[in-house]
């Protein structure tokens, strides 16, 4: 066998680690449901949830609550399957937050409340907006 | 409404994307044809339809530019990008805060670019414009905005689109169409930054700098000069790798003071989709270098050079088609273009394999095994290493898109990005950073030396045990016991003492060929900047005073920050440390000013002086209007150690509608070590002070009391016309008293009012906030000259901040310095070597 053979399986070697160990470590996108599941049986990985913010009839999103620190808050929202769940986050509301028409939270459940590491907003495109001060 | 000037620009998008296509046709005529009479006719054609698109396309520029500079927002460009308070330094940022302005950009870099090839190289010039055009044609699309007519689809977003056009349903828009706005919506403030002024246009010269030696590359191949495309590639290649990785250091840079992040790289799509295309260049750099020099790694060159071109694609396809919305902070917002770039993506990807595929079997290659001493070696091991690297990170920055994908096959895929990525990312880049800091030390000795193992060994020797020994005396000192850590910094330290050693002989017989020692030694530094700043990096704003905070913190934080209040002294990092008071920014000129000096207006980019004060040399009377950056508010927090005295001011952005506070680091360099501080919890500014009973006593004018332990002064007692917001009737009285108070850091006013309207009495107390004083005049006795004067303290003002230590990160700055000395070394002398064969007629 020539060396540049065993090079060459070595890097695929190499590729495929790196492939199956980023796969392992990578998060997964899941419901409020499964994460509770999953927190109950002891895994505390951090998942990631896709949903919406609630709104009332005016649209207005409801349920957000400052922390008493001012650099937190709380908000509820509802996921893919209609569960809605609170979720505390230790950190000011993000620009943009209540103009978002879907919001991805990332962490995982702390007893009843789900504690957010990190949010992530898709805001709607700017052709859509429709809001103008004159 | 200025019509005229948007469809000027409209008709030199149009033109500029035809001149390309015509560009590419001409080109294409010029290489195919054998009839030389013919070919020049082919090429002037070229030429000429060149450089119309590139007239073309600054007239899009100028255009864009006098839309945004006249404040125009009946375009939507103008409108959502800018507004009328911005300084016309940021007004140039507007140009590029946009997708399509960003296309645009980088499309001026390649009409210059293109420019440059045709007048530099003869021999090249047509095929290479041929495959440079082709990519600039497909750019030019992305703003086109032309909507194909039965088919309903648009191809590209216009820059030059109206606001109306835009907003076709917003009800202004139906009922006044000649609506203009007054203003714009504004450019977000964290990119009112001089660092965004110069990032962007750095970091796309880097982009389109990647287009030529991918275009000499495909050339090569398409006129079958296998070889011959390296030698003009080269310097082009050495030259984009410089600019591109001074353009994604710059982005950090921009990060670290800007951002809290509280770092400068946080491994964030965006910044990954431009750091692999880079990894990939350099190591291309290093095979085309290796090809000149033994015509090995000739088809590892043309892989290289294709996949960053490619690359590049591929990350503008990450971050600009919504693709990763969900996944990333700051890619651009959506403008429908997902299959318009990945048509882009696809065509240069095919493109490039099928005439690599064809050629393949002609590319020479050196059938002789290279041996573990040779350079070919090492630099390979190195090139792969690099390529792994970038492997690891766009494997796992792509996530999001493979997930679209399989939803595209019908399969749904359920992973999701790593959820805390600096870890994820740092615990599989660690081991390659020590690989790359061990290559680029022991590398370069191959390079310089036909070597065995006895000479390297010897050679190797005193770096070796220089960096081994430096590393144990570090690691003891620091107490930090962490294996990846110290092998990091015994990589870095290694390649920097190893490559110093070459550069040292080199300097002696010929300093022309030092770039690549230079480069290396730059690269150790960076690996030992980026060790210590976050593997060492300590939080040093730990609570001391054995209180909590407050209970509603969390133990962590209730630890890890301090609590100051103003005038009063701490100690932090063997510093004291002392909250001065709120400030706020001038928008004319440089300076704070205190907002205790001032009154706020219902314009909340105005405020209004109370007495003469001075800023940085600029004076103001009293009642004079003050510009202000409203949105921003500074916190003067002075560092003193013996005389030494050094003041920060971190930001805060307070915006209720963005959900409170937004926090701007101010940095306390020294030269071991950088001190970060930033703000993580202010007052309320809505909420109602907790003030202490009035306190009631009488004086006169001149005479001093005491107000909360101040030393102050009545100073004068005037009669006063006129009110703000109250007119005031014939019988009506009023009078303004002046008070002075001596504060621990200067002179402070207050000027309560005391008047006598309808025959009713009325109060208006001054606040000074710096000290939390409230001063009321309650009465007055003509009789005796005497006035009441009523007091009012509350807690005084507080801010609570966090500090890091952040050790030796000047080593990293100063070694990407190094590393882009490096890399100018390297091409002045490819560039020598270019003229010099083109002399000889060798193109």
């Amino acid at each position: 066998m020539k060396k540049s053979h065993i090079f060459i399986i070595v890097i695929i070697g190499a590729a495929i680690a790196i492939i199956v160990t980023t796969a392992g470590d990578a998060s997964t996108y899941t419901s409020f449901g499964e994460a509770y599941t999953m927190a109950a049986a002891g895994n505390t990985k951090e998942i990631h949830v896709v949903g919406q913010l609630p709104k009332d009839s005016q649209g207005h999103v409801v349920g957000i609550e400052e922390g008493a620190d001012r650099v937190s808050f709380s908000f509820l929202m509802m996921d893919d399957n209609g569960k809605e769940q609170k979720v505390e986050y230790n950190q000011p509301m993000p620009p943009d937050f209540t103009r978002s028409e879907k919001v991805v939270v990332i962490g995982s459940y702390n007893g009843e409340t789900f504690k957010a590491s990190k949010i992530l907003l898709k805001c709607p495109s700017k052709y859509q907006e429709t809001k103008i001060n004159a | 409404m200025h019509y005229l000037i948007g469809n000027l620009g409209h008709i030199f998008v149009i033109t500029s994307f035809v001149a390309a296509l015509v560009t590419v046709f001409n080109y294409f005529k010029a290489t195919t044809t054998n009839d030389l009479e013919k070919k020049s006719g082919w090429l002037l054609n070229g030429k000429t339809a060149f450089y119309v698109h590139a007239i073309a396309v600054l007239g899009i520029c100028v255009t864009l530019f006098t839309i945004i500079a006249n404040h125009y927002f009946e375009y939507h460009y103008a409108y959502s990008h800018s507004d009328r308070k911005l300084p016309s330094y940021y007004l140039i940022s507007t140009f590029w805060n946009g997708q399509e302005g960003s296309f645009l950009l980088w499309m001026f870099w390649h009409a210059i670019l293109g420019v440059i090839i045709i007048n530099t190289n003869k021999f090249w010039e047509a095929p290479v414009m041929v495959v440079f055009t082709l990519v600039q044609a497909f750019l030019a699309s992305m703003i086109l905005g032309v909507v194909i007519p039965g088919l309903d689809f648009k191809i590209g977003s216009s820059p030059f689109i109206l606001l109306r056009d835009v907003m076709h349903d917003a009800p202004i828009f139906l009922a006044q169409p000649e609506f203009i706005p007054k203003d714009g919506t504004g450019l977000n403030a964290l990119l009112q930054n001089y660092w965004m002024v110069i990032h962007p246009p750095t970091l796309f010269l880097g982009f389109a700098l990647t287009v030529v030696p991918f275009s000499y590359c495909m050339a090569g191949l398409w006129l079958k000069k296998y070889s011959d495309w390296v030698r003009p590639a080269l310097p082009w290649a050495l030259f984009g790798g410089a600019v591109l990785g001074l353009g994604i250091l710059m982005g950090g840079y921009w990060a670290y003071e800007t951002l809290n992040f509280g770092g400068y790289w946080n491994w964030d799509p965006v910044e990954n989709a431009v750091f692999v295309p880079w990894l990939i260049l350099v190591a291309a750099i290093h095979t085309m270098i290796t090809y000149k020099n033994s015509e090995t790694a000739l088809k590892a060159s043309v892989i290289l050079v294709t996949a960053v071109f490619i690359l590049i694609l591929y990350s503008t396809f990450l971050t600009r088609s919504g693709i990763l919305g969900e996944a990333s902070v700051h890619s651009f917002t959506d403008l429908g273009l997902l299959r318009q770039l990945l048509v882009y993506l696809l065509f240069f990807v095919l493109a490039a394999i099928a005439l690599a595929a064809i050629r393949w079997k002609h590319i020479p290659s050196s059938e002789k095994e290279a041996s573990t001493y040779s350079r070919e070696f090492w630099i390979f091991i190195g090139a792969t290493t690099l390529c792994l690297m970038g492997f690891q990170v766009i494997a796992a920055t792509s996530i999001p898109a493979i997930n679209t994908f399989m939803g595209f096959v019908g399969l749904e895929s359920k992973l999701a990005p790593p959820t805390d990525a600096p870890a994820f990312y740092s615990k599989f880049q660690i081991w390659f950073a020590i690989a790359v800091g061990l290559l680029s030390a022991i590398g370069q000795f191959f390079w310089w030396q036909k070597i065995d193992r006895k000479v390297l060994l010897n050679q190797l020797f005193i770096p070796f045990v220089a960096a081994l020994l430096s590393t144990l005396i570090i690691v003891n000192i620091s107490k930090v016991f962490n294996i990846p850590y110290a092998l990091l910094m015994f990589a870095g330290l290694f390649s920097v003492f190893a490559n110093a050693k070459i550069l040292i002989g080199l300097l002696k017989s010929s300093p022309g060929l030092s770039g690549g020692a230079i480069a290396h030694i730059g690269i150790g530094m960076m690996l030992i900047g980026v060790m210590f700043s976050s593997g060492y990096s300590k939080i040093v704003s730990l609570n001391n005073t054995g209180l909590q905070i407050s209970k509603d913190f969390s133990k962590e934080f209730n630890r890890d920050n301090l609590l100051l209040f103003v005038n009063e002294t701490r100690t932090m990092w063997g510093y004291d440390i002392e909250y001065l008071g709120e400030r706020l920014e001038p928008r004319e000129h440089s300076g704070y000013i205190r907002s205790s000096d001032v009154k706020l207006t219902d314009d909340k980019d105005k405020v209004i002086a109370k007495h003469d004060l001075s800023v940085n040399d600029h004076a103001y009377k009293a009642k004079d209007t003050i510009s202000i950056h409203g949105e921003n508010t500074y916190y003067e927090i002075q560092l003193r150690q013996g005389d030494k005295k050094y003041t920060l001011y971190p930001r805060a952005q307070i915006n209720q509608e963005m959900g409170g506070l937004l926090p701007s680091p101010d940095i306390y360099r020294t030269v071991s070590a950088d001190l970060y501080t930033h703000v993580t919890s202010i007052m309320n500014p809505e909420e109602e002070s907790d003030w202490s009973k009035l306190e009631e006593f009488k004086t006169k004018i001149g005479q001093e009391f005491f107000a909360n332990d101040y030393v102050s002064t009545l100073v004068s007692v005037d009669r006063i016309f006129e009110i703000e917001g109250v007119t005031l009737g014939e019988t009506d009285v009023a009078v303004k008293a002046k008070v002075r108070v001596q504060g621990e850091h200067g002179e402070y006013f207050a000027e309560p009012v005391f008047l006598i309207r309808d025959k009713m009495v009325g109060r208006i107390p001054d606040e000074i906030r710096d000290l939390g004083l409230r001063i009321t005049l309650l009465n007055i006795h003509p009789e005796t000259s005497e006035f009441s004067i009523g007091l009012n303290t509350r807690q005084k003002d507080w801010v609570v901040i966090k500090a890091v230590e952040k050790p030796l990160i000047n080593v990293l700055w100063i070694g990407t310095l190094v590393v882009m000395a490096g890399f100018g070394i390297a091409m002045t002398r490819r560039v020598r070597e270019f003229k010099k064969m083109k002399e000889k007629g060798l193109e």
